[in-house]
């Protein structure tokens, strides 16, 4: 269980506030207005971010650690890979910093294959379409093997076709491995399709997630305001 | 843990360099019990050392603002290699660039044969010309590349809102060339300035007499013709006052950056004589390009021919060379790496000395424990790091912020740290700005003729010291078959650092 405890995140003149908890294996959909703060609070759970406040797993507080060090992966909008490695090196990362041994080299080309990449694994990113990179970052996410996963629109660039089939991925990896998903997205529609719970960002506030059919019916004011009716 | 000791290494980069420059500055400082009299001699140095260092600087500027203006409005063929070998007298060997210089300006010059057709007497090199000569060959491109970088970052829609009022020539230079250049053109002094005023082998070669001494070839001539080392600690004092005063004006100027590259760009514009550019443009292409290729017609012949001293040299050359890329760069990489803002000006302290200065206070502190020619190779390779280190930095941190601000987040996320890091992100992206540096660090160190003059005994020589001497013997065939060897050393080492830096590294 993931847990904000009096969340706060002060940065020049903007100010963001969260203080509720969401269960193991859920999936979180956090919309809002840009520049409302849905960035800043990943960010802010990453250890990218200075807060005050707690941000505890199953009841540890990680605010001491950094932020390769928490229970944590990371999608970003952009450069989720290093383009000077290749494919199969950059999802060996999650595995080993070092020389890769034979069985983690065999771990790296079933992920790979498991997000449908089979025979890429030498293409750099550059020889990579984006949904194709999108696919190898995903596939590292799966190796690095933490239980919480923080998706910042890492689909945005690609087209709505593509961005669904991608959600649908990564819906059915992290219920292979029961990880939680945080995932920031502007489109109500991909929350509709991808998220058991929204959280709502709305005047410095991150709102308490509430169950996505239900806050779909029954739109809140700070839902309203952000469809626009 | 590891981390604490990690935080250390750029601290202890820092350290070494620090100690480096000014261990040496404190022995100078020591031995000649602070600043005392000169004598008239020494006054005369240093009248001297202001005098041509202000000329060069204000000739280098003058010329280079018709030249830059016309490379700045003309496209033509040939143009990328002209920008290309602007960059080029800063990695040739100064010794090299006199040899040519003398062969076309020189008593016995290309020059001085064509004036003898019309019955005019041969030029006269020696002296002031000579060193200012030598000086605008060196600073007139730099002050070219820093006018054009200044020209391009004019936006084009002056010159197109220029074009559509008809401006007279003078009302566009006055409206908006001249508000660009009263910003850059006193900067761009100001480094050949500083440059200038530690000018050691132009004068060396060039000048010298009692109406041509740098205080830098003074410390060099108390130190080896005189054997007076308190002299030449003195006036080890009075360089470091002047280039220490410079280098602190220098700071009250913002000055201009020249880019490594990136001078493509021609903006369009519909003013200026063809044919007055084209003047310009030809002659600053003839001024670079003939003393080139008299080194290489006179130095082809004789480069099978050379005597085995001179490949001895040429040994030695290199392996200076190497020393000092392998200790500018274990230096420069964690100063690079290091995000701590005071570590630029660990660089700097490098161009504030001078390797003469330097050289002796080096002198004064080995001479005690060994013989200081028994390390006159590495204290070279030393003192060329150190002077290369400023570069080097300059070339690093950038790219090292950029690849921080690129990728350090996913490094961060992936609990990339130390040698990780380095190995999986910041080496494999650093490659080309490495490649660049190396091959920066190992040019000049080759073409170096500075402390080395200091240290060598009769035996041992680097290449350019080998050369100097040489054309000291008046063996002119041999000098030039060495000039060019150092000629194609230099810029072969610089390329294949630089290549190496480039080959199948991505961006």
């Amino acid at each position: 269980m993931l847990t904000l405890e009096g969340l706060d995140i002060v940065q020049d003149d903007f100010r963001l506030t969260a203080d509720w908890s969401v269960p193991t294996g859920a999936r979180v959909a956090i919309i809002g207005p840009s520049g409302g703060g849905k960035s800043t609070l990943l960010s802010a759970i990453s250890g990218f971010a200075e807060a005050q406040g707690k941000v505890l797993w199953n009841g540890a507080p990680l605010g001491d650690l950094a932020p390769g060090k928490r229970p944590i992966a990371m999608l970003f909008q952009d450069q989720n890979l290093f383009p000077h490695l290749t494919a199969a090196q950059n999802v060996g990362l999650a595995l080993s910093q070092g020389r890769l041994t034979k069985a983690q080299g065999q771990r790296v080309g079933l992920a790979l294959s498991r997000v449908g990449l089979d025979g890429l694994e030498n293409r750099k990113p550059s020889q990579l379409s984006g949904g194709q990179q999108s696919r190898v970052a995903l596939a590292r996410v799966l190796l690095q093997d933490r239980p919480l996963w923080l998706l910042d629109e890492p689909f945005a660039a690609l087209g709505p076709g593509l961005r669904s089939e991608m959600l649908a991925l990564v819906q059915q990896i992290a219920a292979e491995v029961g990880a939680t998903i945080l995932m920031v997205t502007h489109d109500p529609e991909d929350a509709r399709r991808f998220a058991d719970l929204v959280v709502v960002v709305d005047q410095g506030v991150a709102l308490a997630p509430r169950d996505t059919e239900d806050l779909f019916a029954n739109p809140d004011q700070a839902l309203r305001d952000y469809l626009g009716h | 843990m590891a981390d604490r000791l990690r935080g250390l290494i750029p601290l202890i980069a820092a350290a070494l360099v620090g100690a480096a420059v000014l261990l040496p500055l404190a022995a100078v400082i020591w031995r000649a019990g602070g600043l005392s009299p000169l004598d008239g001699r020494s006054w005369d140095a240093v009248w001297f050392t202001l005098w041509q260092a202000a000329l060069s600087a204000v000739l280098s500027v003058g010329l280079a603002v018709p030249v830059a203006r016309a490379l700045a409005r003309r496209r033509f063929r040939g143009r990328s290699a002209l920008v290309a070998l602007l960059g080029a007298p800063f990695i040739l060997p100064v010794i090299v660039a006199i040899l040519g210089l003398l062969a076309v300006f020189g008593q016995k010059g290309w020059l001085s044969d064509v004036m003898g057709l019309f019955g005019l007497p041969a030029v006269k090199i020696y002296g002031l010309h000579g060193v200012l000569l030598a000086h605008v060959f060196f600073n007139l491109p730099l002050a070219t590349r820093l006018l054009l970088q200044g020209w391009q970052d004019i936006p084009a829609e002056r010159f197109r809102v220029a074009a559509t009022l008809n401006l007279r020539p003078w009302t566009m230079f006055r409206l908006i060339e001249w508000p660009m250049l009263r910003r850059i053109a006193p900067g761009a002094a100001m480094v050949i300035f500083v440059i200038c005023l530690s000018s050691f082998a132009v004068a060396l070669t060039l000048g010298g007499g009692p109406k041509a001494t740098t205080v830098e070839l003074a410390i060099y001539q108390a130190f080896r013709f005189d054997f007076d080392i308190g002299k030449a600690a003195q006036l080890a004092v009075v360089q470091l006052v002047l280039a220490g005063g410079a280098a602190l004006a220098a700071m009250k100027l913002t000055l201009p950056e020249a880019g490594f590259g990136g001078l493509d760009r021609v903006v369009p514009r519909w003013d200026g004589s063809r044919i007055v550019d084209g003047f310009w443009i030809a002659l600053v292409a003839l001024f670079l390009l003939l003393p080139l290729a008299a080194i290489g017609l006179r130095g082809a012949g004789a480069i099978a021919t050379l005597p085995a001293s001179v490949w001895y040299a040429a040994l030695y050359s290199v392996a200076v060379s190497l020393g000092a890329v392998a200790v500018t760069l274990v230096l420069a990489l964690p100063l690079a790496l290091s995000r701590r803002k005071w570590i630029e000006l660990v660089g700097l302290m490098g161009i504030a000395s001078s390797p003469l200065v330097l050289g002796t206070g080096l002198y004064l502190m080995i001479n005690p424990f060994i013989a200081p020619w028994d390390v006159a190779l590495p204290v070279t390779a030393a003192v060329n790091a150190v002077m290369a280190l400023p570069f080097a930095l300059r070339i690093l941190r950038p790219a090292a912020a950029q690849i921080e601000a690129e990728h350090g987040r996913l490094a961060d996320s992936l609990d990339l740290h130390g040698w990780a890091r380095l190995r999986w992100l910041m080496l494999p992206r650093l490659r080309r700005p490495l490649g660049f540096a190396a091959g920066l660090t190992g040019a000049l160190a080759m073409g170096d003729l500075g402390v080395i003059t200091m240290f060598a005994d009769p035996d041992t020589a680097t290449l350019p010291l080998q050369m100097y001497r040489l054309m000291g013997a008046y063996r002119m065939e041999q000098a030039a078959g060495a000039a060019l060897l150092l000629l194609i050393l230099s810029f072969g080492l610089f390329w294949i650092f630089d290549r190496g830096g480039r080959i199948n590294a991505d961006t």
